[in-house]
């Protein structure tokens, strides 16, 4: 279980890092010394004081890169949180119903599948500056449904969890498919059950070892693109140190300080090894997909 | 025979019916963006009157839904619109972009491929061995690098250190080898691991324990009876690919400075230019589409059972 480890100790360091910081044990993320710069203005490469080194501003990029991990962490595991509540809802219902619903929603499933994330979560990203929505008929004084769309963290994990449902989805209905016709699911039915009993006290317990696992890979997927967004600008605004703007603002002074852009490309390789890991090392625990394949 | 044709033909529909779905979808979504595409075409000093009469004149002034089937009724002629920013037709812009991202696209799944079908064989033959539990790290770090950071230090090692590559643009073959280079290592693990687990499950089928009973050599048997098979689910999978790879290649073109589909829409989206995000989207989602539909196509081909079914 090496992805446990990995995902352990980076979650222990994300939730840590304040502490360290507030203890000396790490320098402040966000600090500009002039003691972080040689004399021409330029970027420190890595020595005793600052161990990776500092930035084009003279901040710590050790720091700045274990800070990162509380915003590339926390939104990658908020999008697939979003992610995994989106597509086991569509996928419990669809696999549940069958057709009509299941048809309909897969459709929609299939549509959405074919654009591809990346544009769909920029053009998202593009609706967030500071407009209004009134998600509530003109008519009804229910201004406490009124959200303000504007980038920030909350803004970026929902887009991102709103454009990689689509993968849990197909996987979940399948298991579905085949649990409905089981004897217990018949049985509960038989005797009574409401849709709704069914489907959260039965179906859904027997999917959860799936949804783990699909949960912990589909982390991989949302911390990169996490990282992707954050590198094109979109991302966390700054002056929030997540991994990918950290990246893009190293790379005008990539040639003269190339460790400002190596280092949390490591961080996030690390990352998203751990969480592949982890849900591969779930799957042969969990075996939710019960191949037959034996050593 | 007449079952195959009915089955293509309403998969053929499908096709027309998701690509109008990505339409409203992307239609909706782009317009929401709350610029005004007037104010930004007259520029900083128009006075309201030029900026009313834009308006007037591109049909921003119609409701939404009129303003959709105006453009759906141009995109059934072959007609996109034009660019906000440019004025160009989307069509051109998308085909002057073209050549770069099919030609690297190719390029990249070709060169992974190769790499990917030995390597997944053998690791599928000799299975647990040093080198199949070595492949499947690399495979596993493959897929864990984000595009965008491999593709600089690709090009800051290979290209800008040791000047085996140019190092961005696009005047020829050679400046599309490593964003090549790029996707392969992204992708190549991948699908050498698709190929091993396929290949796993065909080597313990009963045919290929007959061929072997045959007396066919190991090669024959991999290759031939083995390989064949095993391909199938993998086609499928790099048919419903082509959205992911996409997005790979957005990235890459952007690091490589590539004028391709990638670096139009990323431009399209921050400059809001409203046709081109629409033309490149739906042309994407058309791909995508293409591939699926192509995919099932070839099924016919190489598996005869599918027929039956």
């Amino acid at each position: 279980m090496s992805g446990l480890l990995i995902v352990g100790s980076l979650v222990l360091l994300a939730l840590i890092a304040p502490t360290l910081s507030r203890h000396h044990v790490l320098l402040d993320p966000v600090e500009q010394s002039a003691r972080g710069l040689d004399q021409d203005g330029m970027p420190l490469a890595p020595s005793k004081q600052f161990l990776f080194g500092t930035d084009n501003l003279g901040r710590d990029v050790l720091s700045r890169v274990i800070h990162g991990a509380r915003i590339s962490l926390s939104v990658g595991i908020a999008a697939m949180a979003t992610a995994t509540i989106i597509g086991v809802t569509v996928g419990v219902l669809a696999g549940y119903y069958g057709r009509p619903l299941d048809t309909l929603l897969m459709r929609f499933t299939e549509i959405t599948m074919t654009i591809p994330a990346l544009l769909l979560a920029i053009a998202f990203a593009g609706l967030m500056d500071g407009k209004q929505v009134h998600p509530h008929p003109s008519w009804l004084p229910w201004h406490f449904l009124d959200v303000t769309l504007r980038p920030g963290l909350g803004s970026i994990f929902l887009i991102i969890g709103f454009v990689s449902w689509t993968g849990i989805v197909r996987v979940v209905r399948g298991q579905v498919l085949a649990l409905r016709e089981r004897d217990f699911i018949q049985a509960s039915k038989a005797l009574g059950s409401s849709d709704a009993r069914v489907m959260l006290r039965h179906i859904l317990p027997n999917v959860l070892p799936t949804i783990i696992v699909l949960a912990a890979m589909s982390t991989a997927g949302t911390i990169l693109l996490e990282a992707g967004l954050s590198y094109l600008g979109i991302g966390v605004p700054p002056p929030a140190p997540s991994w990918g703007s950290l990246i893009a603002d190293g790379q005008p002074y990539f040639i003269a300080a190339p460790h400002i852009v190596i280092v949390p490309g490591i961080a996030i390789i690390l990352t998203v090894v751990g969480f592949n890991l982890l849900g591969q090392g779930l799957q042969d625990v969990l075996d939710p997909f019960q191949k037959p394949v034996k050593k | 025979m007449n079952v195959t044709l009915t089955r293509l033909s309403s998969r053929l529909l499908w096709s027309v019916l998701v690509l109008l779905g990505t339409s409203v979808i992307t239609f909706f979504v782009a317009h929401a963006v709350p610029a005004d595409p007037a104010r930004t075409m007259a520029g900083a000093k128009a006075d309201a009157e030029t900026i009313r009469r834009i308006r007037h004149e591109m049909h921003f002034d119609e409701p939404r839904v009129q303003q959709y089937g105006r453009y759906l009724w141009g995109l059934a002629h072959g007609d996109l619109g034009k660019s906000y920013v440019t004025n160009q037709r989307v069509t051109d812009a998308i085909l002057t972009r073209l050549p770069a991202t099919l030609a690297l696209s190719t390029m990249a799944v070709v060169f992974w491929m190769l790499l990917a079908v030995p390597v997944g064989v053998l690791t599928a033959k000799f299975r647990d061995s040093k080198f199949d539990r070595t492949v499947l790290v690399l495979g596993t770090i493959g897929l864990s690098l984000p595009a965008f950071w491999l593709g600089r230090m690709l090009q800051y090692a290979l290209a800008y250190r040791a000047g085996y590559f140019p190092v961005a643009g696009f005047r020829g073959w050679r400046h599309l080898l490593l964003p090549a280079l790029t996707l392969v290592i992204l992708f190549a693990g991948y699908y050498a691991r698709l190929i091993h687990s396929s290949m796993v499950e065909v080597l313990s089928s009963d045919y290929v324990r007959m061929a072997r009973a045959k007396g066919l050599s190991e090669i024959a048997v991999l290759f031939r009876h083995g390989l064949r098979n095993a391909l199938i689910p993998v086609i499928t999978v790099l048919g419903m690919d082509v959205a992911g790879l996409l997005g790979g290649v957005i990235f890459t073109e952007n690091v490589f400075a590539l004028p391709g589909i990638g670096t139009l829409a990323l431009q399209s989206v921050f400059n809001l230019d409203v046709p081109i995000i629409m033309g490149t989207v739906l042309f994407s989602a058309a791909m995508v589409v293409a591939a699926n539909l192509g995919v099932d196509f070839l099924y016919h081909w190489v598996d005869p059972r599918v027929k039956r079914d």
